[in-house]
């Protein structure tokens, strides 16, 4: 990786503190963590090490009680709900463990939610998700409500939908933890293609395999980086 | 716009029982608080027809003694009302729009086998107006050539025809009173008529006064009536009258017992007043029994919240604003008030639609759902389903995406 390269994420001496009337939780204490674009960053730890929380953070579903973050070279600190919400919108592409996708609508409407939330046009979200889909190798699934699809293919949903904004980074979160091995093996490899394509993805992760795909694992315990090292993938 | 309608859609198919609740409960409220107002307004339009029934706000007087001394005569004198006192009145008293004398006599009526003792007046043809005396079709009232040429004709009450002549036509019939002949020239339409001063209209008969006044050699008039040209002005032209009719008798102005007066206007604004009271309490438990439909709704509109919670973490994750998750929820709150009050109107207007079949009419009138009552229902309701919608989405609005999404 060349040092050139555009930086996606900034977090400077971020802190992060639960307050909850009685109990102080501090879960980061003092995160310093740069992404360029086109990186495939694994996070890695055991729970409780202040995973989620840092995974909130980054996809700005929640503000550091201290410290700078910058998304794409926006600043998230004293916005708004629904500012965040729009940063959300706009930066972040979400995978989650559990899917996360609306039951009742069809996998292309899944698709098209993020794009009905920033305003594109009908026919427009339309094209996309269809589009999007095909790529994931739903094409035949556009109609079928998540109920009626596999889990590695409704993450693959999931994996489209995250896409549809064009985001900066996609965020995943223990993106094979639902899923068989050869259904995770199947979402590793369209991650892997992603950030072959050039794309930035942020994967929180138990799974070792996972884990080795990406350029780059950073090790998180007690709230603080303990590793942070490029992998034979990165070459 | 469309999704939310698809989701709202899908919801309401989903929640089969709740949704059902919730428009019953809009749907109840809707038809309490309309059909409320609707026999308010039947009771007041039967309260004024009733009142029609003896006039069209009239003023009835009746001379009687004096109680102020006048001019050097004493209290206590007896004033006589001649005809020539009315006719000089009639048309010399600005905004007095008609007078007529009345003279009254208990009747021997012969007609066939049949003899009957009948409460008679003597009148004007301008009282059939005045008293709202509408004949039945094919008859008239007394008019102005019987008047003018002392004929003996007769206008009978519907009841008095039907007891003289069953269900025969009586108009065209000739009827002995005190021994002379009379022709029948009309029979009273039936009216409902809820005050009278000498009987009801429907049990008596009504002839011309000047007949009146040869048949029985009355020189005064037992009591007159008179009407206003315009019913606002009722209250001034019973000062004009009495004034006129006290220079010439002699009399002052302001004695309330010389010249008793009925005002028959009064009962009607006295009923405008009371029926607005009146509406006013039944609008406001309609109002009470849409609020507490409300409560109803709004607790729903809450448990669906609970229920979607996850729907709108997973949604606001993927950069939902506050304003949509708080559209969706108000918009949905909205339909299905709209949706409840719109049965509930349906119902209401068929519920008025299908009273007067029942046969109480008479007695509380027909309930009629006014356009008034149509607004101030459908504002109520928004009102209700505004209120409603707002908490419920309002705390969905503000859940914490995360925390949202997991549960």
């Amino acid at each position: 990786m060349t040092t050139k390269n555009e930086l996606i994420i900034r977090m400077d001496e971020i802190r992060k503190v639960y307050d909850t009337g009685k109990v102080k939780v501090e879960a980061l204490k003092g995160i310093n963590l740069e992404i360029e674009k086109g990186e495939m960053v694994a996070i890695v730890g055991p729970s409780g090490s202040g995973k989620s929380t840092l995974m909130n953070l980054v996809g700005c579903l929640d503000t550091p009680t201290s410290g700078i973050y910058e998304i794409g070279g926006q600043a998230v600190s004293g916005v708004t709900r629904d500012e965040l919400a729009e940063i959300r919108n706009r930066r972040v592409g979400f995978v989650f463990q559990a899917f996360n996708l609306l039951p009742h609508i069809t996998a292309l409407e899944n698709v098209e939610l993020p794009m009905l939330f920033g305003g594109v046009k009908p026919h427009e979200r339309r094209e996309r998700a269809s589009e999007l889909l095909e790529r994931v190798g739903l094409g035949d699934r556009l109609d079928h409500k998540p109920t009626e699809l596999s889990g590695g293919q409704m993450q693959r949903v999931a994996i489209a939908r995250a896409l549809a904004m064009e985001p900066d980074i996609v965020l995943a979160d223990e993106p094979t933890g639902n899923l068989d091995s050869s259904a995770g093996g199947d979402i590793m490899s369209i991650f892997t293609n992603l950030w072959q394509q050039g794309r930035t993805l942020v994967i929180i992760t138990h799974d070792p395999a996972l884990a080795r795909r990406a350029s780059r694992v950073v090790e998180i315990h007690d709230g603080r980086i303990t590793s942070d090292q490029a992998t034979n993938a990165a070459a | 716009m469309k999704d939310v309608l698809k989701q709202l859609a899908r919801d309401l198919k989903a929640e089969k029982l709740r949704t059902f609740l919730t428009i019953f409960g809009i749907v109840w409220g809707t038809v309490a608080i309309s059909l409320m107002l609707a026999f308010g307004t039947g009771l007041h339009k039967q309260l004024i027809k009733s009142t029609a029934g003896l006039g069209d706000r009239i003023v009835i007087a009746w001379p009687g003694l004096t109680s102020i001394p006048y001019e050097g005569l004493g209290k206590g004198r007896r004033i006589r009302i001649r005809e020539d006192d009315l006719t000089a009145i009639r048309g010399n008293v600005p905004g007095l729009k008609a007078v007529s004398g009345e003279y009254s006599n208990n009747m021997k009526v012969v007609y066939g086998t049949k003899t009957l003792s009948v409460d008679t007046s003597g009148v004007v043809p301008e009282f059939g107006t005045m008293r709202n005396m509408i004949p039945q079709m094919g008859g008239r009232f007394i008019d102005a050539v019987d008047y003018n040429e002392q004929r003996r004709t007769v206008f009978l009450g519907n009841q008095l025809a039907k007891d003289l002549f069953g269900t025969t036509p009586a108009v065209g019939k000739m009827i002995n009173v005190n021994q002379s002949p009379f022709l029948v020239v009309g029979v009273l339409q039936e009216k409902d008529q809820d005050s009278n001063y000498s009987g009801p209209d429907d049990q008596k008969m009504f002839i011309p006064s000047t007949t009146f006044r040869a048949l029985t050699d009355k020189k005064y008039v037992d009591n007159f009536v008179f009407q206003a040209a315009n019913s606002d002005d009722t209250k001034q032209v019973i000062k004009r009258v009495s004034a006129a009719l006290g220079k010439r008798l002699r009399f002052n102005a302001d004695d309330k017992e010389a010249l008793g007066m009925w005002d028959t206007t009064e009962q009607f604004k006295f009923f405008d007043v009371f029926m607005l009271a009146f509406n006013a309490f039944l609008g406001i438990i309609g109002v009470l029994t849409l609020v507490v439909g409300g409560i109803g709704v709004s607790n729903i509109m809450n448990v669906v919240v609970e229920e979607r919670t996850r729907e709108i973490g997973i949604k606001m994750a993927l950069g939902a604003k506050q304003r949509y998750i708080l559209g969706q929820f108000l918009i949905e709150t909205m339909l299905v008030t709209f949706l409840g009050g719109a049965i509930g109107f349906a119902i209401a207007l068929s519920v008025c639609a299908v009273f007067p079949k029942l046969g109480l009419s008479q007695y509380v009138g027909d309930p009629v759902v006014s356009p008034l009552v149509a607004i101030l229902t459908s504002l109520a309701l928004g009102i209700v389903g505004l209120i409603a919608g707002y908490f419920p989405a309002r705390d969905a609005a503000r859940l914490d995406p995360v925390v949202a999404m997991k549960l």
